[in-house]
Parts: structure tokens; C-alpha cells; sequence
């Protein structure tokens, strides 16, 4: 917001919110990292240290609740003010998504590592951890996004959600292959593909968090349409 | 404000203004206002002093005329009859485009004189007929159940939400068509406040009503219309809904989120 409210008070409080809620973002961006990381490590003390920090998240979404209440209460906030505000509500329930996603791959690891899994198994890790890198540099760019208002950024979140989706329809059949040739791997395989399930659910977040940046800034609610639609729309 | 005439989609015109200016003296109030007051809706007017809303309110039922170094140019066609060029008593327009005003102004007598008072200038009721209608504009203006024991008490002794849903009840008596209210809420606590937005709810099925207010949360309440002004200019005109939040001019958007400076 360039422009400022006669109350800098109001300004103070809306940039306020924002500011906790890239601080949400970026926390959770770390803890999918790190989940996956671990499962790449097979590290469970990395797994734990991750599920240590979720009651963190869902503190934060709480408080920033909170203070989106208390905003709307006393300013009665109209136009992008409250469109600020309804963005805020739904991007930190996103972020809270992920924080659980980044949990339930935290979980896995535990489960893999306790299980006796070996790291030495051939499974497809880089794939995994390609997708992940996708998945987090979706995430890193609508939190971008959100923190400029920024249009373009959000279209671009937009346009790359489908690399993901390829990518896990990907993973899903290298493991069933694997599965097929070797038994010994469905266990495994089976807790890859709910990890992966989630890396991609991670990208539907960061996507549905650069709607609500076009939300904010045009006032259109562009949920459920192509990318292409979508463009047309905000042009 | 685009030259085009901003009319609301899929309503009927109950008031059109057409090219308005306005003039105090040679001080340029309202500059070629444009637009389509639809019928049975409310219709909020808002901006900051001095943006000329209470002039063209007061435009609209030649209240202005009451001045001689006032005057306006243009049309405002009610049902299709320019108001402004007509040659009828401005007491018949009106009747038919009531009024009330940001201070209540009761008349100094009973409470049913009060409402009486301006019937008997239009029309001859036998009393009961006259107590009906007195009674139907009170409740209409949800006002019966506190007065109807004390209709033969004077109507400054009433509180000032109650009088000014007097007032309204005294506009309404005379079954006008449209109704127009100047701040009507701004002397008046939350409560009686709460009561009129009611009201002027209730008032739609039956009157076109346009409300000016500087209360922007007022407007967004107990409007379907609203219309921002600016310096004379008519800058933006739609649904409520949309114009608070979504509103299609930054000036508009500056203004109801508190960026007006």
C-alpha cells in the first residue's frame, strides 16, 4: 500500500499484518524444505526438529486471526482495505495447509527411519526433490507476490502450477513400476507417494495464495480457470 | 464522471437528472450531473463537505428555490416531467417528493397535529379517516407503539430520535413518491439511529428514497445505489455492493477507505 489512511495508526496496523503473515510464509517454506531434506537424509532428528516448529505455525494462523478480527471491528475496512484483510484470512489458512503438509512428510521420514527402511532402497529421490524444489520456488514467489501486490508474479504462479502436477503424475508411475519389479518396495513406495501427494498439494497452496493476490489487487476472484482465462481476465 | 449517463442496469428511473448545474450566485456547485434514481430503492449520496450532495438533494424537490441568488440549469425529470421547468406550485411537487432534514424539526404542536398538518393542505379527511392516517404514517415510521398514548402532546417533547422519526412519519403522511433525507441520522444516538436505517428499509417497498450522509458505513448499510461526489462532479455511481468493494475509480476508493486527504 503506497498510499496512506488519514489514521497512520490503520496503516501501521494493515502493514503490520502483512509483514506477520510473509514472516508465516517464510517459516513454512522452511519447514517443507527441511522435511524434505530429511527424507532425503533419512534424517529423523531433522523429521523431529520440523514437527517441533508446526505448533509455531498454527500460532502464528491464531494470532493472525486474531488481529484480522480486531482490524475489522474497530476500521470497518471497505474496498482493497478489506479485500486486504479477506486475502489475509485465506492465505494464512493456505499456510497452515502447508505447514501440515511439511509435517506429514516429517511423519514419514519418522516412520520410514524407525521402520528400518534403507536409504540404500532404490527409490526415486532426486525426483522427489525436484518437485519439491518446484513446489517451494511456487510458494516463494506468491509469498513474493503478496508482499508487492504484484500481478505479473501472481500470473506467473499460475502459468507453472501444471509443471507440479506433471511431475507427480511422473513419480507416481516411476513407482508403480518400482512396486511392480520389486515387492519389496511397495511399503515405501506407498509412503513416497502420499509425500509427493503433499509436495503437490503444496503448489495448490502457493497457487491459491497468488488467486488472492489478484483478488487484492483487481477485485476479481479468479478461482477455478485456466491460467489462460485468468489472464484475459486481469488484462 | 464519463459524459454518459450513469443509470443503474435493469432498474426504472424514478428520477432523472439530466445536464444539472448549480449555481450559488456565480459559485458553480454542481457541474453537469447525469444520473438515474431508481425507483423503490435507496439511493445514498456521499463525499466530503462541501461536494455538493445536500445541494442536489435539495436540488431535486426545488428546496433551493427558497433562496433568490440560487438557482439550477438543467432537468429533472420525475416519471418523465421536468420538476425544475414545471409550472405547478412547488408545494405539489413537494407533496409528491417529501423531505427531511439533518436537525428534526417538529412543528411546535401535538404530536397528531404534527402529522396532520401537511394532509390537510392536500387533502379533506373526516376525522377518522384522518386518525387512520395518522396512525398508518406512525407506524410506518415505527413510531406508534412509544406515542399512541400521547398523541395530544406536544412533538418537541419527545426525544430526538423519536422526532426525527416524527418528521419522517410527517413525510410519509402524504404518501409522496420519493423521499428525500438530509443526514437524516446525524444528531441521533446508535439506537435511534438503528431504528431509521430500519426504517428506511421498510420505506422501500413503498418510495423511492435518496439519502445524503457523511456516514459512509450508513450508506453502505441501507443502500442499494450510491453515488460518490467530489467538488461538484459526480465521480462515481453503481451498486452499493460493488462501490464498496470493488469501486471502479481510485478517487472513490481513496475516499471510502479513509485516504481522503
Amino acid at each position: 500500500m503506497t498510499d496512506k489512511h488519514l489514521s497512520t495508526q490503520f496503516d501501521a496496523e494493515l502493514s503490520g499484518i502483512s509483514t506477520r503473515v510473509l514472516e508465516m510464509g517464510g517459516l513454512v517454506e522452511a519447514q517443507v524444505a527441511q522435511a524434505v531434506q530429511a527424507l532425503g537424509d533419512f534424517s529423523a532428528e531433522s523429521a523431529d526438529e520440523v514437527l517441533a516448529r508446526e505448533g509455531r505455525v498454527n500460532t502464528m494462523e491464531i494470532e493472525i486471526d486474531k488481529d484480522l478480527s480486531t482490524i475489522i471491528a474497530r476500521r470497518q475496512p471497505t474496498a482493497r482495505d478489506l479485500r486486504l484483510l479477506i486475502a489475509i484470512s485465506k492465505s494464512i489458512a493456505n499456510l497452515e495447509r502447508v505447514g501440515d503438509e511439511a509435517a506429514r512428510i516429517a511423519r514419514t521420514v519418522q516412520r520410514l527411519v524407525s521402520g528400518g527402511v534403507s536409504s540404500r532402497l532404490r527409490l526415486p529421490m532426486s525426483d522427489l526433490a525436484y518437485e519439491a524444489e518446484l513446489a517451494i520456488a511456487q510458494l516463494r514467489k506468491s509469498l513474493d507476490a503478496f508482499a508487492r501486490l504484484d500481478v505479473e508474479r501472481a500470473l506467473d504462479v499460475l502459468k507453472h502450477d501444471d509443471e507440479i502436477d506433471k511431475e507427480f503424475d511422473g513419480l507416481l508411475r516411476k513407482l508403480i513400476t518400482y512396486m511392480m519389479e520389486d515387492p519389496r518396495t511397495i511399503s515405501s513406495s506407498i509412503d513416497l507417494v502420499f509425500v509427493a501427494k503433499a509436495i503437490e498439494r503444496v503448489g495448490d497452496h502457493a497457487k491459491n495464495l497468488a488467486e488472492v493476490v489478484i483478488y487484492v489487487v483487481k477485485g476479481q476472484d479468479v478461482r477455478h480457470n485456466t491460467p489462460e482465462a485468468v489472464e484475459t481476465m486481469v488484462r | 464522471m464519463d459524459a454518459k449517463i450513469a443509470t443503474p442496469v435493469g432498474e426504472r428511473a424514478k428520477l432523472s437528472v439530466r445536464n444539472l448545474n448549480f449555481f450559488y450566485g456565480s459559485f458553480h456547485a454542481l457541474k453537469n450531473i447525469n444520473l438515474d434514481i431508481p425507483e423503490k430503492k435507496v439511493t445514498a449520496f456521499i463525499g466530503p463537505s462541501g461536494c455538493g450532495k445536500s445541494t442536489l438533494l435539495r436540488t431535486l424537490n426545488r428546496m433551493f428555490e427558497l433562496y433568490p441568488e440560487q438557482r439550477a440549469e438543467g432537468q429533472i425529470l420525475l416519471d418523465g416531467e421536468d420538476v425544475l421547468a414545471s409550472k405547478d406550485d412547488v408545494s405539489l411537487i413537494r407533496a409528491k417528493i417529501g423531505m427531511v432534514f439533518q436537525k428534526p424539526t417538529p412543528f411546535p404542536m401535538s404530536i397528531y397535529d404534527n402529522i396532520a398538518f401537511g394532509v390537510r393542505l392536500f387533502e379533506t379527511l373526516p376525522r377518522v379517516e384522518m386518525d387512520e392516517r395518522v396512525e398508518w404514517a406512525l407506524k410506518k415510521a415505527a413510531l406508534w407503539t412509544e406515542v399512541k398514548d400521547k398523541l395530544n402532546q406536544s412533538g418537541s417533547g419527545l426525544s430526538g430520535g423519536q422526532q426525527q422519526r416524527l418528521c419522517i412519519a410527517r413525510g410519509i403522511a402524504i404518501k409522496p413518491e420519493v423521499l428525500l433525507l438530509d443526514e437524516p441520522c446525524s444528531a441521533l444516538d446508535p439506537i435511534s439511529t438503528g431504528k431509521i436505517e430500519e426504517l428506511i428499509h421498510e420505506l422501500k417497498s413503498d418510495y423511492t428514497v435518496a439519502i445524503v450522509t457523511h456516514n459512509m458505513q450508513q450508506a453502505a448499510r441501507c443502500s442499494d445505489y450510491t453515488a460518490y461526489m467530489y467538488l461538484g462532479d459526480l465521480i462515481e455511481f453503481g451498486p452499493t455492493a460493488e462501490l464498496f468493494m470493488k469501486p471502479k475509480r481510485k478517487d472513490t476508493e481513496d475516499y471510502i477507505t479513509g485516504r481522503f486527504g
